[in-house]
């Protein structure tokens, strides 16, 4: 059994298919990366996973149990996290006071939820931005921030929705390690990015999405071999 | 001087301040003032803090006001009690708006709100057996003197201003503000956004409760039209806040005061007085283009505008 089980995946908006009949595991321990083209529907994927949509077909499991309906705090709960692709930071609101809000789901106290969020902002490299309001934090550090949030919720699986999009090559290194940093402390990663280089380099297995449908899975080497998925995106990046 | 001591130092001049033989007019403004401080309050820790702009508490302070008169009106029992019983009645109707409203966002919110207040106002009216409708509900007031419900109304405004620090500084104040923030990005760190909003509109309508039935004790009279208004009630409570300061601590008092002032000085006006909605309508336009975070939470940019009036 694998950690997160999606199965027969569909999401349908009106009479468009964003997802159709799309399954595949994660299992526990790896970085899976989601990549196709834009408009192919791995944010929707996200979504369903995470419980803002309801799949129109199909089901999701976490751990052996049926999330797909659940509520999106619930499934956090369960230990499954989130970013966005485009970043929803509490915008009034301090880098560590964001932080220091997801932290309180797993800690009682407000001192403890001060110490967790600490750690977190300096794993992510945050630290000496903890007091800036986060409005005013570049996109770089936006993309980071999204992943400490979801890090404090201390969730045994993470969902990045393009961590990478934007950044300069210093920051794409710093995410990398970031990344790495996640794997080694044994949580769960499934990844969608754009960046190929990335992609190939820290993904243990790949999905390709296009108009909705899985079109190939496997390890990166056989990602960049598939004529497939070479025809419907590697080639159009080239 | 050690800014420390500055809450105390209030605190203490709040408190002998009927000790210096005010006039009974001025010690009226100052206990509608604390009145409107504490529903200001109320109403910013929902509509502030928690993003949740309500156009409806009138329903709740003319629920509070009616639990204290009705009490005394119908049973002889002290209007006094009103603030025990309005709490399960104020928190029932809070968990029954809640359940209708607090699904709906921005503007549906906002609509449903106002149009809850006003239907309780209609109810009010025509609960004729229970009510007495537009006839209103009259008590006898327990004390001739001012002092002490000046010293009523006082406790309740420093109590509900320490409660309000001590919640905004707890779990439940991080969960409001980001839930204000963005409730997409709350409900995904793992917030349950419907029950939070829930608990930050029950604690809200339970206070602004508590100063509708602190209002039948102290007037000694209600009607429906009174407490149940939306001009009167509701969007002054919402006025208090914008003036003095969204989600700021003191900007309701700082609201509540001008508001108080401001509406005794309009109406005192002749021929315009009358029609003090207005100029409060307008007054709130201005405010929102020029200070839309209020006097106190433009605090900084008032002391720049004065800076430059006057250069060194
Ligand atoms: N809430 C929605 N309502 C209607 N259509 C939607 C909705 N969300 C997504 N879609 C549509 O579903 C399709 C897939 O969108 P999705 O955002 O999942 O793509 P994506 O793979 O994440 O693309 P990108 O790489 O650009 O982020 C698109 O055609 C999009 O317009
Ligand atoms: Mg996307």
């Amino acid at each position: 059994m694998s950690l997160l089980e999606v199965n027969q995946m569909s999401m349908f908006f009106g009479g468009l298919a964003a997802l159709s009949g799309v399954t595949f595991g994660v299992e526990k321990g790896e970085i899976l990366a989601l990549i196709g083209p834009n408009g192919a529907g791995k944010t929707t994927l996200f979504n369903c996973v995470n419980g803002f949509y309801k799949p129109t077909l199909g089901t999701v499991s976490f751990r052996g149990q049926k999330i797909s309906g659940l509520e999106p705090h619930v499934v956090c709960r369960m230990g499954l996290a989130r970013t966005f692709q485009v970043v929803k930071p509490l915008q009034r609101m301090s880098v560590l006071d964001n932080v220091i809000a997801s932290a309180f789901l797993r800690t009682k106290t407000r001192a403890e939820a001060v110490d967790l969020a600490t750690e977190i902002l300096e794993f992510t490299g945050l630290l000496e931005d903890r007091d800036v309001i986060s409005k005013g934090l570049p996109l770089g550090k936006r993309k980071r921030l999204e992943i400490a949030r979801a890090l404090a919720t201390k969730p045994e699986m993470i969902l990045l929705d393009e961590s990478f999009a934007g950044l300069n090559p210093a920051e794409l290194d710093v995410s990398i390690e970031i990344i790495r940093g996640i794997k080694a402390q044994g949580i769960t990663i499934m990844i969608i990015e754009h960046h190929m280089k990335v992609i190939m380099s820290i993904s243990d297995r790949i999905v390709v999405l296009n108009y909705g449908q899985k079109i190939a899975e496997g390890s990166p080497a056989d990602i960049r071999a598939n004529p497939l998925v070479v025809e419907a995106y590697l080639g159009g990046e080239a | 001087m050690n800014k420390k001591y500055i809450p105390f130092i209030l605190i203490g001049a709040l408190l002998v301040l009927p000790q210096l033989g005010l006039s009974s007019y001025v010690l009226h403004i100052l206990i509608l003032a604390l009145m409107w401080a504490t529903a200001g309050m109320a109403w910013n820790l929902l509509g502030g803090y928690c993003g949740q702009v309500s156009f409806g508490h009138a329903a709740f302070f003319g629920m509070g006001a009616y639990c204290a008169g009705l009490l005394a009106h119908h049973y002889d029992i002290t209007p006094w009690l009103g603030f025990l019983v309005s709490v399960p009645v104020v928190a029932a109707l809070a968990l029954v708006m809640g359940f209708i409203v607090l699904r709906l966002r921005g503007p549906y919110f906002v609509l449903a709100t106002l149009a809850i207040g006003e239907l309780l106002r209609i109810i009010a009216e025509n609960l004729v057996d229970l009510t007495q409708g537009n006839l209103g509900v009259l008590i006898r007031r327990t004390w001739v003197d001012k002092d002490p419900y000046y010293y009523v109304i006082l406790a309740l405004a420093l109590g509900t201003y320490f409660l309000i620090q001590r919640i905004m500084a707890s779990r439940w104040g991080y969960y409001f503000v980001a839930i204000r923030e963005d409730q997409d990005a709350a409900e995904s760190l793992g917030i349950n956004t419907t029950l939070y909003k829930t608990i930050a509109l029950a604690i809200s309508a339970v206070i602004t409760g508590f100063t509708g039935a602190f209002y039948m004790n102290y007037m000694g009279y209600i009607d429906p039209q009174i407490v149940f208004s939306l001009g009167d009630i509701s969007i002054v409570m919402i006025m208090v806040v914008m003036v003095g300061g969204v989600a700021t601590p003191l900007g309701p008092w700082v609201g509540a005061v001008i508001m108080v002032i401001l509406a005794e000085w309009i109406r005192s006006l002749p021929v315009i007085g009358t029609g003090y909605q207005t100029l409060f309508g307008i007054l709130l336009i201005v405010i929102i283009i020029f200070l839309p975070n209020g006097l106190v939470g433009d605090l900084p940019k008032i002391k720049r505008f004065f800076k430059k009036e006057v250069p060194a």
